[in-house]
């Protein structure tokens, strides 16, 4: 009998654990009824996916894009604009017709987890808008926002050609699926365009958050010889970076690189004076959040469309923030492909069977 | 061949090396009776005292900061797994579910107190990580110094050396002895003079010491910061570890290390000529699939310690 008390006393502790993960973030909510519909401004708010807002990727990109819009039209956190964040996939569902019941015009969805949630939501409620970033739902008041990862990718193909001296480069994909694999040919077709002779090493770490697995495969790469390493898999790519800095203390004359993905991850390359970060592709997911709360405002919003976001929306692009490595020859070669892209000379692969096409043709 | 266990070896190495710190840590617990699925929290816990400490410290320290950082992330291991040792040894309480609660309140507690400080998700990296080094002189050995003694990290050999030292304790002393005796059988310990709840506290807390130990150089070694993805699963492979192990410090250190070659070796194995057919999920899961086939007694015999996972009421029988 004695037992069932301390266990009562654990599931209560438990709750603390869970309750202490889930207000890490949460200063929000309470105050829900500062908006009692008496506005007829058209709102926006946006439902994080497990990474949460200051991930310093995709989800904190879009709120920043979200807040940037708030700021045009007079908006502040609460006031106009919100967030939910999500802890938990358990949790996309409750965040979402939460922002609902708060009257919010337009709700994004970020990442494609968020997908069947979504869509769900936006069957019952026919009236709102919704954005879902990263993945397509067909539904007339569903906006999908994609990326151009290719053309990106693509570019930043070309930075690692250049600097390769080993003719032999490496790609560290997450999860092998289609939105990956669109890094992964781009990539191929950055690199090839170049220099058809240099071999391109494809691994997949079936994880977005295993450093261990990066830092195997990091390590089996730069051994095999491979000297440049675009990552495209999330917290997985922490041990790319890891390997690269060990090598580089080692043998600090040894030229090895690491290109990040999604955001400028220059700061994850320092290694006391070296940097071992090439470049990065950068994905400007608030350029795309704000373009679309703008259009949404103006009354014509995208609703079941397929909008995606490329090099001439601005929302794709390359860092240049570490100088040494990526030189003004690099920097120019870069800016040259990416004008053939943009005048349509070019069409970036998008999937295996298209980049076997585009190596064989070149 | 050779070249390719040379580039198995050592990435199977530093792969193991978290996982056999915190497997010990799972047998010291395990074998005085004490079930401790909070293995995982206890390497969050350490991850995230390694490497905040690291962070704060690495300016005053310098070269040593990350060595003084896994024994401060042992001392709050240890510290935090008295929690388990209270509610299960002195509270009687389930010790799964104690165990879990480890696991939450682990993770809780590091996300929380991330934001706190940093005011986002995740740390920055640290600045001083361990590196790995060459052995000087047996790193020239040919054949054998590539592969054991070229680009380690030293904490893999403090794990194997661990382990040696952790089976003479645990087989070669009177302490080891005891402990496993109030495994075994309680109260048999019990009526010759052996405090049973002496024993199983001093073993949750070096299992603590030790899960700490793990979190700590999983996180300095592999990476390099602390968010709630840092440690996922780990700790449950580490209890894996000590089940295909059987419940000794040197079969889980093998169990680890087999975890490490088998993940390894799936990354490599594309460059294998014979096992570049083999499809890489089943390397992958190779691991797993053996920690069951020896839970189901196809590998010999896997006896759990007697008292594992009941609770001692002195006087009951």
């Amino acid at each position: 009998m004695k037992n069932r008390k301390f266990i009562t006393m654990f599931v209560l502790i438990l709750s603390l654990g869970t309750l202490l993960a889930a207000c890490g973030s949460d200063d929000k909510g309470s105050d829900s009824d500062n908006k009692d519909g008496d506005t007829e401004d058209f709102t926006a708010a946006m439902v994080t996916d497990i990474g949460g807002v200051d991930d310093k990727s995709f989800n904190q990109s879009s709120w920043e894009g979200l807040q940037e819009w708030g700021k045009e039209h007079g908006y502040s956190k609460g006031e106009g604009i919100d967030y939910a964040q999500s802890n938990d996939k358990a949790d996309y569902m409750p965040n979402l017709n939460r922002l609902i019941r708060e009257d919010y015009n337009l709700i994004f969805g970020i990442g494609f987890e968020l997908k069947e949630d979504l869509e769900k939501v936006a069957g019952q409620y026919d009236d709102k808008h919704f954005a879902i970033v990263d993945d397509e739902i067909d539904a007339p008041n569903v906006a999908s926002i994609m990326f151009k990862e290719h053309e990106g990718s693509f570019l930043v193909g070309v930075a690692a050609a250049m600097k390769t001296e080993t003719n032999k480069v490496g790609f560290v994909g997450g999860i092998d699926s289609p939105l990956i694999n669109k890094f992964e040919s781009g990539f191929i077709a950055g690199v090839k365009s170049v220099n058809p002779d240099i071999e391109v090493e494809v691994e997949y770490a079936e994880s977005f958050g295993a450093p261990d697995k990066g830092k195997i495969i990091a390590s089996n790469m730069y051994s095999n010889g491979a000297d440049v390493i675009y990552h495209s898999s999330g917290g997985t790519g922490n041990g790319v970076f890891n390997q690269a800095k060990d090598l580089k203390q080692n043998d600090p004359d040894r030229d090895i690189w690491v290109i990040g993905v999604d955001r400028d991850q220059y700061d994850e390359g320092q290694i006391g004076d070296d940097n071992v970060t090439l470049t990065s592709m950068i994905k400007r997911v608030d350029v795309a959040v704000e373009d679309v709360s703008n259009q949404a405002m103006d009354g014509d919003f995208p609703g079941g469309e397929l909008l995606e976001f490329g090099l001439k929306d601005d929302a794709i692009g390359f860092a240049t923030t570490n100088e040494e490595a990526i030189t003004e020859e690099i920097i120019d070669t870069v800016n040259e492909w990416e004008e053939k892209i943009l005048d349509g000379d070019i069409d970036v692969p998008q999937t295996r069977d298209e980049t076997k096409e585009f190596v064989d043709s070149l | 061949m050779i070249e390719i266990l040379q580039s198995i070896i050592p990435t199977a190495l530093f792969y193991s090396a978290p996982l056999i710190f915190t497997a010990l840590g799972g047998v010291f617990s395990e074998r005085s009776g004490v079930v401790n699925i909070g293995l995982e929290g206890l390497m969050v816990m350490g991850a995230f005292v390694g490497i905040v400490f690291n962070l704060a410290f690495a300016d005053v320290l310098g070269a040593w900061t990350p060595w003084i950082s896994i024994i401060i992330a042992i001392i709050i291991g240890a510290l935090f797994s008295i929690i388990h040792a209270v509610a299960s040894v002195s509270f009687r309480a389930n010790q799964v579910v104690s165990g879990v609660a480890i696991n939450f309140l682990a993770l809780g507690i590091g996300v929380f107190l991330t934001k706190q400080w940093y005011g986002k998700g995740q740390t920055d990296m640290v600045s001083e990580p361990f590196y790995t080094t060459n052995i000087p002189l047996l790193s020239d050995i040919p054949i054998i110094g590539p592969m054991f003694f070229k680009s380690m990290y030293l904490t893999s050999y403090l794990a194997i050396i661990l382990a040696f030292i952790a089976w003479y304790i645990l087989y070669k002393t009177p302490f080891g002895l005891r402990l496993r005796a109030v495994g075994e059988h309680p109260m048999a310990a019990d009526t010759n003079g052996i405090s049973v709840y002496k024993m199983r506290y001093i073993a949750v807390i070096i299992s603590g010491g030790l899960g700490g130990l793990g979190g700590s150089v999983f996180a300095l070694t592999i990476a390099s910061n602390f968010s709630q993805s840092t440690i996922v699963g780990q700790g449950f492979m580490a209890l894996a570890a000590v089940i295909f192990g059987k419940w000794h410090p040197l079969g889980a250190m093998g169990a680890a290390l087999f975890f490490g070659f088998a993940q390894s070796l799936s990354v490599v194995s594309a460059s294998i000529p014979f096992l570049a057919d083999v499809p890489q999920v089943f390397l992958l899961i190779a691991p797993y699939v053996l920690t069951i086939l020896a839970l189901a007694g196809f590998i010999g015999r896997a006896d759990a310690p007697r008292a594992n996972g009941e609770p001692y009421i002195k006087g009951t029988r």
